[in-house]
């Protein structure tokens, strides 16, 4: 337990810090509001629009009504952008003292990494969960509403994926964070990857509703485990052998982007300890 | 074995540099120019346990460098430096749990957490053991009268106050060596006291190994047993303070306000140094011309109102020490 003591006080003290950012958790939940609910209506006009195609879609409009609002409320669970306490102290220099610490610096930066993501995702989703999933039913909407997974089978799914698409998404973040360590700065990388991960992750357009010819490079690719594999467990449009298969994904690509990571981690601070911090 | 090793240390930096202007801005994207800048060559001393020792030298003499390189951040090109019997960079890890770092113009402090959060969260990343680290934390706490301060999150604290709380932090897990690099910078005088007084409390009841750099003298006079001074990455003395400040400053001032004008005085081996309406400041070698008989020379040919013997200021000392070797800021 002592080995692991530095990580988990990392972890909880970035969760419960950021935590206190109340405003920012409003403002992002209105914005998210906003643009799950306009997604919500052009879904529901293609499917009304085109109801032969609708009927053959790998997914129904509300498994797609659901995903969308899961997908809003999970969004601070990307990784969007560098983590900014790791841009700020390379830029001012107080990585140094990140080196100063008994501890594997990369661990570290995951660990907080992870905090930083879950703690802004947490409040966001409870907001989301309550105005889609309690409110919407309430006042007679529950055609739009964020409905709750079908079977048990697909709650247990999504109850395993979610933490392996922070896992995932925390070592994705430390790909960025390493990128942004050996540049020193982080303006264009997060831009660069913004757009990728919005599209990858499913975030735009469910990836199941892209054409048959594209599904297995779009499920094989690492960002369909940061958010479209969990929620299509969810819906449970990912089932049986399938869903294992998500599963195994999400697992592989973090390895995968942790051995990545910790390689390229390396070689930075190398460069580090020769150039100087 | 000494508890510090520090033999022919040398390190090198790579700079980009690229010409003034658009023009310049446009090759810098085609062809990186570098530059080598020789930041140690051939640095070596050693230190033992329980010292305290002072390192000085103007901006960019190699100061921070050889700290860096000493708590493991930083490894050198060549030259061997053991710590503790182990070496740094090669054993950062083990290494750093016993050593405490205070860089002073940057925090360890996290900026929005309240001191003691911050406290804690370092005691959990030293895995230090609670009982131990709640009677180390209260002792520091007092030491550094920081309990007032404790709850508010750092970045409103002052400077000092700030300072005070760094130097706490580092202390937390109790290592053996303190590096402390420019710990004064940008302090009032009570802070800066106050910021002395405990590194010698620290070095004195807790044998605490301290090695420190600044550009305070005050700094160096109130605490360092011993000096180093480094320039162009080059030990140019080691030696205890007096001994530094006695080669240097074979030179006394004397101050002399007359009833009237101050004269025009020509004595061979003294110098006017300056003349203010009735005052003259003269310098002088008092092992060629004895204080006693130059007074009274003076005093047998003037009317004179008060004399005051001094020595140069230390800053003056030391800024004509670099000067001596050309190590002055290039």
């Amino acid at each position: 337990m002592d080995s692991a003591r530095p990580y988990l006080a990392a972890f909880s003290s970035r969760f419960l810090l950021m935590l206190q950012y109340r405003a920012a958790a409003i403002a992002g939940f209105a914005t998210q509001c906003w643009w799950g609910g306009i997604k919500v209506m052009i879904y529901a006009a293609f499917f009304a629009a085109a109801p032969a195609a609708a009927a053959a879609s790998p997914m129904s409009l509300t498994q797609v009504i659901t995903y969308t609002w899961l997908a809003q409320a999970l969004l601070a669970l990307t990784p969007w952008s560098a983590d900014p306490e790791v841009a700020l102290s390379v830029r001012t220099g107080s990585v140094a003292y990140d080196r100063l610490r008994p501890v594997d610096t990369y661990s570290l930066w995951y660990v907080r990494g992870a905090a930083w993501m879950a703690s802004r995702a947490l409040p966001r989703a409870a907001l989301m969960l309550l105005g889609a999933g309690l409110v919407l039913p309430l006042i007679g909407l529950s055609d739009w509403a964020w409905k709750p997974p079908p079977t048990l089978a697909a709650a247990t799914a999504f109850a395993i994926s979610l933490p392996l698409a922070l896992a995932l998404s925390s070592a994705f973040l430390m790909i960025v964070n390493i990128i942004v360590a050996a540049t020193l700065t982080d303006r264009g990388i997060n831009v660069l990857f913004n757009s990728l991960i919005i599209v990858f992750s499913g975030n735009l357009l469910p990836l199941a509703l892209y054409p048959d010819w594209a599904q297995t490079a779009l499920l094989m690719q690492p960002f369909a485990g940061m958010m479209d594999i969990p929620l299509r467990l969810y819906v449970g449009q990912l089932s049986g052998t399938d869903a294992l298969l998500g599963l195994g994904l999400q697992v592989f690509w973090t390895t995968v982007l942790v051995l990545v990571g910790r390689l390229a981690m390396g070689r930075v601070m190398r460069r580090l300890e020769v150039q100087g911090g | 074995m000494p508890q510090i090793l520090v033999e022919d240390l040398a390190k090198t930096y790579r700079v980009a540099e690229r010409d003034p202007g658009l023009l310049g801005a446009v090759k810098g994207l085609v062809h990186r120019r570098h530059r080598t800048v020789e930041a140690l060559r051939n640095v070596s001393f050693s230190l033992e346990a329980g010292e305290l020792l002072g390192f000085i030298g103007p901006n960019g003499a190699g100061k921070s460098t050889t700290i860096k390189i000493l708590s493991g951040i930083l490894k050198p090109d060549s030259g061997t430096v053991v710590v503790n019997g182990l070496v740094p960079f090669a054993d950062r890890i083990a290494h750093v749990s016993r050593i405490g770092v205070v860089f002073g113009q940057r925090t360890q402090l996290w900026w929005d957490l309240p001191v003691s959060e911050g406290f804690d969260l370092l005691a959990d990343i030293y895995r230090v053991e609670p009982a131990r680290y709640r009677a180390n934390r209260d002792e520091l706490v007092a030491l550094l009268r920081l309990d007032r301060v404790l709850d508010q999150p750092v970045r409103q604290l002052s400077l000092g106050q700030r300072m005070r709380a760094e130097i706490a932090a580092a202390l937390l897990h109790e290592p053996d060596i303190l590096f402390l690099d420019e710990p004064t910078i940008g302090l009032d005088a009570p802070s800066k006291l106050a910021v002395r007084e405990v590194v010698r409390r620290l070095n004195r009841e807790r044998g605490v190994t301290v090695l420190l750099t600044t550009h305070d003298m005050h700094d160096i006079e109130a605490l360092a047993q011993r000096v180093i001074v480094i320039g162009h990455g080059q030990v140019l003395a080691d030696s205890p303070f007096e001994t530094l400040r006695a080669n240097v400053l074979a030179e006394r001032r004397l101050i002399i306000d007359f009833a009237h004008e101050a004269p025009d005085l020509d004595i061979p081996g003294v110098e006017v140094r300056s003349r203010k309406g009735q005052t003259l400041e003269l310098a002088f070698d008092p092992a060629r011309t004895p204080t006693p008989t130059l007074i009274a020379a003076i005093a047998a040919t003037h009317e004179v109102v008060d004399i005051h013997v001094g020595e140069p200021a230390i800053e003056e000392v030391i800024a004509r020490f670099y000067d001596l070797h050309g190590a002055g800021e290039g």
